[in-house]
This record gives structure tokens, sequence and C-alpha cells, in this order.
């Protein structure tokens, strides 16, 4: 096997120098009677080349996000990944080192987190960052935990706008905690209702969960609603999944948020069906030692030199076991690498500029639509990168006849939300070319002009 | 006789190390290094876009720099990692084995990478069928009946399997079973993800020769116990030779088994964990299935389970319909959802990958030579460093550091002198209840050449323990930063640059 360079003839050496008469002996405190004596019911071990033509064919039937216009976001937000990105993540000194447990030998992994934990800090505005979650719906159900462990109150609203798979994943992370869940509705601006948040203060609950850009793409008053939960006694936890939003958007820690978590994959990595993605969170330096996942510090060495090191391990399992702040021990290191690495190749000024393109494509996709007499917008409020549409037949329809056009449409609200029947998510970044857009406008026309 | 006469003793040695500040200070106002695609469009009437105090001008302190600063920038601080491809990377528990590097050409296809996750299945049939494939597969090595891949790493994976203990136990009305089982040696993530399920932890002391102590875990069982945790082998290297006893007993009591499948590389091929009793296991990717572990992460843990508890799996599942795989969202007996999407679908696709490649016999042949590479350092080194079980090992071996306190040199020192060597240091002070633990997995992936250099540089390191101990305090001292004081670190935590930052390293 070409991954094992033990030879037959130093296999047979080895088993003498330890003292046994043939591998068996070595497994002998297994069960003879369970030893498997025949092999795995696995496929034949194939060439690389095979291998290669194998994954080769089952990459080629699926749809290219890149080959076709592509309107979906919802959570997964296509954008350009610069080579220097692609070609710095892939160096194999990040790729394959483990957890940093020996900092000597692990600067450059170290340095780079601190780095990104830095640039967390600059884009959401909040002074304490860890160094990655597995993902944004796992990072807003630790956040939610981190709520209910020091504020020590049991009932968590959360807006209806907030992602459904972050709401799923919060349920099943909190089920067997003394929580419980209240959703806040959404008004026709397509906003979570102040005046529901208001309300639901009265029954002091350990923490408010909006995100912005919400679900439908429309960016949430934040400063409004802060200003009603701040000094309250509760948490606001604001969520964002498009974080190349946060390029031109006041950042969730100037307008109140005592926490801002989500997904930060649109910043350097291929959306790769779903995963993996990059769960980040950023706390008030009061939550310091309370943040779930790796932290990184600046320390000096014995000669007093500037080095990093993994710290306030206190907190995390190894240490802490069953009182724990989490139990997440693997992360997603090299996706923050990567982001780090995205941050900074764009920058100050590349990361707003990126962030109005997107803004822009998807306004230009909006007045576009907004003409059509076939669809509505479905909500008033501003939005970001995408927004809802109301059309007058199912999505699904819709979408089929794009499919046929070579189109991937958007993404179908209704299953999710029954309230918003025939409503399709549209998402445009700066990947979407005028071309597309016309495109589906001139197509979006001709069915209605048909129906 | 195994020795490259040209090659050097020791890989170990001062070379071009170059100095790097933080991004942060190399930028200068004005510098860009990016490029933004054409905006092809009209000039669009301010009115149709989001504005006043929704809106930010700025995004002090982000870097300005060129593409050039980027490239050395990240190429510097790349060259200060040690990585399994640098050389021997023996973290027990961890199982650093060779990244393929097919496994990189084949998640980069276009296919997989510019795939989105809520295109209609009809477009990801290439990635469903690998993932059910995989989860077929995984089921075959583990001998269990059904499979989610959604899990992002191991610890996630036992909190789903916790998490179907409890759904599993609640369906069937035993509702007081809250108390979970957990070995004195078990990883620190088994508590913790207990706690997150809402169970209570109850510790078991192992007896004398590391395994479960049959009498202690009788006494222990009761109607309210829910499950036992088992890592097998167990953190010791050790095989639970009464696995299947240990099963009938909990079986018996009405709990379950989750075993944890950290040490899974011993197994493969050899024994199925079903058949030893284990009703769920996660799987790590990230270390018997040779996807890399990122300094950190994206690791995959898989958790497969027996027959009844099938139900409790998160959703969705994939399911296939004759050569057709499409989600299945209903399943009302399921746990719910772990991640926004499917889990880590890229590490899906390398674990794929390395799977189709070696075949039944080369996973088979890892985890003997595993186990041979293992048993060879543990009869090389036990003249030198005392074993803390003297017997046939699994995949990894466990010594102490009491030989060497006597001349005042701990564990602490060995680890570090070893990067001297141009080493990665094993797995130290774990398990927990071996006192100055140096735990030493060497994997199937190392050759006899390079476990004879590190054999040579631990014994070397315990003749400088007897002649120069204070070599050894003073360890590392090839390496970019010498020890870094970890204490500082947590008392005065600077977690980010800011433009006043005071750097530690200047003078008070």
């Amino acid at each position: 096997m070409r991954y094992i360079p033990l030879t037959q003839d130093q296999r047979r050496q080895i088993l003498k120098e330890i003292g046994v008469s043939s591998v068996e002996e070595l497994f002998e405190s297994i069960p003879s009677n369970l030893r498997l004596n025949q092999p795995l019911d696995l496929p034949p071990s194939l060439s690389e080349w095979a291998v290669q033509r194998l994954l080769t064919g089952l990459a080629e039937s699926n749809a290219d996000s890149d080959k076709s216009p592509c309107f979906l976001g919802a959570g997964a937000y296509r954008h350009y990944i610069p080579a220097v990105v692609s070609s710095l993540g892939n160096r194999q000194e990040f790729v394959t080192a483990y957890t940093p447990y020996q900092p000597e030998v692990s600067q450059g992994t170290l340095q780079a987190l601190f780095e990104y934990q830095t640039m967390m800090t600059q884009l959401t505005g909040l002074p304490v960052s860890n160094a990655s979650m597995y993902d944004g719906a796992m990072a807003t159900a630790e956040a939610a935990l981190l709520a209910f462990r020091t504020t020590k109150k049991s009932l968590l609203a959360v807006s209806r706008a907030l992602a459904p798979g972050y709401r799923k994943t919060l349920e099943t992370y909190t089920r067997h905690q003394e929580i419980t869940i209240r959703e806040l509705p959404v008004t026709p601006e397509g906003r979570t209702d102040p005046e529901a948040v208001q309300s639901v203060l009265k029954e002091n609950p350990a923490a408010i969960l909006i995100q912005s850009p919400n679900f439908f793409g429309v960016i949430e008053d934040l400063s409004l609603l802060s200003s009603h939960i701040n000094n309250t006694g509760s948490m606001l936890i604001t969520v964002v999944n498009e974080a190349v939003s946060l390029g031109i958007l006041k950042s969730p820690g100037d307008t109140g948020a005592d926490i801002v978590c989500g997904d930060a994959h649109s910043m350097g990595l291929p959306i790769s069906y779903g995963g993996p993605y990059l769960g980040f969170m950023t706390v008030k330096e009061k939550f310091l030692r309370q943040i779930p996942g790796r932290v990184v510090g600046m320390t000096v060495d014995k000669d007093r030199r500037t080095g990093f090191v993994n710290t306030l391990s206190t907190r995390e399992q190894h240490i802490r076991r069953e009182k724990a702040t989490s139990n997440i021990c693997t992360n997603q290191a090299l996706c923050a690498t990567v982001a780090g690495i995205f941050m900074a190749t764009l920058g100050r000024k590349g990361l707003r500029e990126l962030a109005f393109l997107n803004m822009k494509k998807s306004a230009y996709l909006k007045q576009r639509i907004g003409s059509l007499k076939n669809c509505r917008l479905t909500f008033t409020g501003p939005t970001f990168n995408e927004f809802a549409v109301t059309l007058n037949e199912p999505v699904e329809r819709i979408n089929r006849k794009l499919t046929e056009k070579g189109i991937i449409g958007g993404y179908d609200l209704s299953p999710d939300y029954p309230e918003y029947p025939d409503t399709v998510l549209l998402c445009a970044t700066e990947l979407t070319t005028r071309e597309h857009i016309d495109n589906l406008i001139s197509i979006l026309e001709d069915l209605g002009r048909v129906s | 006789m195994r020795t490259n006469k040209n090659a050097g003793f020791f890989p170990g040695a001062q070379g071009l190390i170059l100095e790097e500040p933080l991004i942060f200070e190399l930028s200068v106002p004005g510098r860009t290094g990016y490029s933004i695609p054409e905006d092809d469009l009209p000039d669009l009437p301010e009115s149709v876009m989001p504005s006043g105090n929704l809106m930010r001008d700025d995004i002090p302190g982000m870097p300005e720099v060129s593409e050039v600063d980027i490239v050395r920038h990240y190429t510097r601080l790349s060259t200060w990692n040690y990585s399994i491809d640098h050389g021997f990377y023996p973290l027990g528990s961890c199982t650093m084995k060779y990244n393929p590097k097919v496994n990189d050409r084949t998640v980069s296809l276009p296919g997989f990478a510019n795939l989105h996750p809520l295109v209609p299945p009809k477009h990801a049939q290439g990635a469903l069928r690998l993932m059910h494939e995989l989860g077929e597969y995984l089921k075959e090595i583990s001998g269990l009946d059904a499979i989610t891949l959604q899990p992002s790493a191991g610890a996630q994976g036992e909190l789903t399997g916790m998490l179907m203990i409890k759904a599993y136990h609640e369906s069937r009305g035993d509702r007081d079973r809250s108390i979970v089982l957990i070995p004195d040696s078990a990883h620190g993530t088994n508590p913790a993800s207990c706690t997150v399920a809402g169970f209570t932890t109850k510790t078991l002391t192992s007896g004398n020769d590391g395994c479960i102590d049959l009498e202690e875990l009788q006494s222990q069982l009761n109607d309210h116990v829910a499950a036992i945790m088992l890592t097998n082998p167990n953190t010791l290297g050790i095989f639970e030779k009464n696995a299947c006893r240990i099963a009938r007993m909990v079986h018996d009591a009405g709990g379950l088994i989750y075993m944890d499948g950290a040490n899974l590389n011993a197994l493969m091929g050899i024994v199925k964990p079903g058949q030893l009793g284990a009703d769920i296991l996660h799987i790590n990717l990230h270390k018997t299935f040779s996807t890399p572990h990122g300094g950190g992460g994206p690791g995959s843990g898989p958790v497969a389970v027996n027959a009844a508890l099938e139900p409790f799996l998160p959703i969705p599942r994939v399911i296939r319909t004759d050569d057709t795989f499409a989600w299945d969202y209903d399943k009302p007996m399921s746990i719910g959802q772990m991640h926004n999407f499917y889990g880590n679908f890229g590490v899906l696709v390398r674990a794929y990958t390395y799977i189709r490649s070696m075949g039944a016999a080369g996973l088979r042949e890892a985890a003997e030579t595993a186990v041979i590479n293992a048993n060879y350092i543990r009869v090389k080194l036990r003249e030198h460093y005392q074993i803390a079980y003297d017997r046939i090992c699994m995949h990894e071996c466990i010594f102490n550091d009491l030989n060497q306190q006597k001349f005042g040199v701990s564990t602490l020192d060995i680890a570090k002198r070893l990067m001297d060597y141009g080493f990665h240091p094993p797995t130290i002070y774990f398990p927990l209840i071996v006192k100055g633990a140096l735990m030493i997995e060497p994997t199937e992936t190392e050759s006899i050449e390079t476990i004879d250099q590190f054999i040579r540089a631990m014994i070397e390191i315990d003749r400088e323990t007897k002649s120069q101990p204070d070599l050894l305090h003073q360890a590392p001292i090839r390496t970019k930063r010498k020890r870094l004081d970890e204490t500082l670190a947590a008392r005065n935590p600077i977690l980010r640059w800011t433009p006043d930052l005071n750097f530690p390293s200047q003078p008070d």
C-alpha cells in the first residue's frame, strides 16, 4: 500500500524484535472469535489515477455554480476567492499541522489565528474573538448557552428571521438545558418586530437573538433594538451569516451587541456543499473567560521575544472536563487562517468595496424585479445582497423553468415560512454579472406574459 | 543498518528562520493588494441602496498591504509551523498520519468546491452518492447499522451520540436515566459533551491493569445509568479486554454503550466495534481516515449506530431510491440538526478518496502496521523510560518520567528537547491517570528509519538527563521561539492587536 512504508522484510524483522512470531499475536487481547477472518466488504483499492477519475466523475454530476448563473444564497454565499488566498491557504505547513499544543513549533498557525482574531474584532466591533467554531449555527447555539450560563436566566427570544437551520441547531443544543425559546415575529418591513422585543423584555430573557442581514436579507435596525435591550440585564446576540456585509454595515458592536456570532465562510472559503465553513464569535471584554473554544494570546518566550500560545485554557474541556464552557476541541482553525488571509488581502478598502459592489448588484436586481408585473418585493426594509420576492406561481415551478435555461434559481422560502407562499430569496453577489441579471429578468418577463 | 549514511543523525537543525511582524505593522495607508470583479452596472440612484445610520465609513485597523506583502507574510508564518509534511508527529490519541495529496486534488474539483448546498438534489447527485457510499463504508468498518456524517468533529459526534441516547431512553418512557459513566482515562471532551446533553457524569476508576474494573463498574450500575462512554483501545493504548462483558453488564442494567472511536486506527479491518457491543460509535475522519488537521480543524465526526438508535439520527438523512439520492427531513424522532447544512462536506470527500485508495486490505494493513510500529517503540524505549503498563500495546504506548525525575527532568523538558532534534513531541500529561505521561502514537505511515531516528533522539535525551539536565530545562533552543510564558498569557490576556498595544516583549 502506497502510504505504508514498512516493507515485508522489515515487518518480519520488527516483529522479531518485538518478540512475537506473528502480527496476530499483537492482537491477542481481542477475543479471537470476534477478530475478522475475512476482509471488510469494501470496494477494491484503486490507483491514484483511477481514484481521481472516479471522483472527477462524481464531481461532474453536480451543478458547478461557476458555470451556471446562480441566485442562491440563504446562508451560503458565493464570492470570488483571490489566487493568493487559495495558494497560501493551501500551504501544507498550515494544512497538515495539528492543534498548536506545542507553541514553540506552531508559531505560524498561532500568529495567523491571533491576526484573524484581531480582524474579527475590527469587523464586528467587539474586543474579544475566539479562534473559530464549527459553523454559524453551532456558534449561535454556543452564544445562547453563554448567555444562559452568565445571566442564569432561562428564556431566549429568537427572531423568526434567524436562519431556520440556525434555529433548528439552537433547539438541538438547548433541548436538555432549562431553556425556553420564544419566537419574535417579523414586520411587513421584513424586520424583527420592535414591539415584540419590548414586550418580551418584560419577561427578563437571557438574550435576544437577532440576525442582520436577516434570513430575508433585510438589514435590521440594530440601534433601535439595542436601545430597548441594553441595560435591561438581557443580552443582545447579533448573528451575521453573510460576513462580507460587515465591510459596509455598521458593526454590530457599535450597535449595542453583547455577542456577535455567525459564519464567515464567505470570506475566502469555497461553498463546498455547505462545509467546512467558519463559525465565529466575538464578545464584550467582560465575557472573556466565558467564551467557548480556542483563544490565542500574545506572550513572551524565555528571551522575552514576542510569541503566541493557546490561552485561557482553564475554560476548556481538557482541563475543566464536565465543567467546561463548551465541549469543543477540534474547531475550524484552517478556515479561520484562510479567512484571515482573505481579510488581510482585501484590507481596509477592499472589504468595503466588495460589500458595496454586492449591495449594488443586488439593488440593481431588486430594481429590475420591482418593475415586473408578475413579481412583488415581499418586504419593504433595506437589504444587503439578497431579498425576498413573491411570485404569482409556486417557486418550484419557476425554478424548474430557470433550470431548463441553465440558471440556478433562488431559495424557496415557503416550506420554512408558510406565511410567505410563492416567495423566493434571490441573492446577487459580485459574481452575478449584469448579463445574468438581465437574462433572468427577461425570462421572468416572458413567464409573466405566458401565465 | 537502517541508517542512511548521507543523512543527518537527526533532522533538527537551525536554518534560515526569518522574523516577521504582525500584518498590522506592515500596513501603509493607501496601499492595496486586491482585485475586485468589475462593476458592469450603470450608476444607481442612491435611494435604492441602504444608507444612513445602518452604514459604516471605515474599518479602522484593518491592514492595507500589497499582494507581495501578503505572500511573504503568510509564507514566513507557515515556515514556523511543524507539520506532518515536515516529519514525525507522534501525538498520542491524535493519529497524525500522512495526508495524501490526491485528497487535496479531489476536494478542489469544481463540481464539489462550487456546489451550493441548497441546489435541488438532482443537481447534487454526485455529492449525495459520495455521502451515501462513504456512510456505507463506515458502517461496514464499524459493524453498525446506520450513520450520520453531520458532526463537524469528534466532540460534536459525542454530543450527537449522547443526545441520541437521551432521546432513546425518553422514547421508552425511561426518564430517570441521567447518569453517564466515564473511565478516568477518558478524553476531556467526553464529560464536557455529556454536560451539554444534560447528563451528569460519574468517573470510573481504572483497575491496576489500566482497564475498566468490573467490580467498580458493577457497583455503579443502576436504573439511573443511561450509558457508559468507552474508548477502545483506551487512552493507555490498551484494548479493553472485557469489552463484551462490560457491554453485557451495561445492557443488562438498561444502559447503552457509547464508544469513542478516537482510536479506531488500531481496529479497522481487525474487529468491528459493533461486535464488541458498541451501540454508538463516533469516528474521527481527521484521525483514522487521513484528512488533514489544519492546525486545529476542520475535522469531521460521523456517528454510527445500531438499528435501535437509527430513528434518532440527526436530520437531514441521505436516502437512496433505486439509483437516485435525496435528502430526507421527515424523521419525527430525530434529535434535529447539528449543523446549518450537512457537515464538513469537504472533509468527507477526502475521507472517501482515502478509503477508495486503500481498499479493505490497505485499511487492515494500516491498523496492523500502526500497532507494529507502536510496539517497536515500546520495546526499544522501555530500558530508558518507565513504561506505564508493560504489555503488548495497540497503536500507541505510554511512558512516564519517573526515571528522569530523579535527575530533575520532567516530561515537559523531554518534550521540549525533542523539538531540538527535529521531532514533534508526543502528547504529554495525558491520560491524566499516568503521572508525567508521554503518549506516543507513531501511526502506520512512518518508515522504520524515521522511527529509529526518533528512538535515538529519545535515548540521547535520556543520556542528557543524567549528564546535563540543565540543557533540558532550557530546551528547546533550536526553534524560532524558546519556551513561551503561558502563565503570563493567561494572567494578562492580549488577544488582539490594537494601535496602542504595549507588547509584552518590550522591557518594562
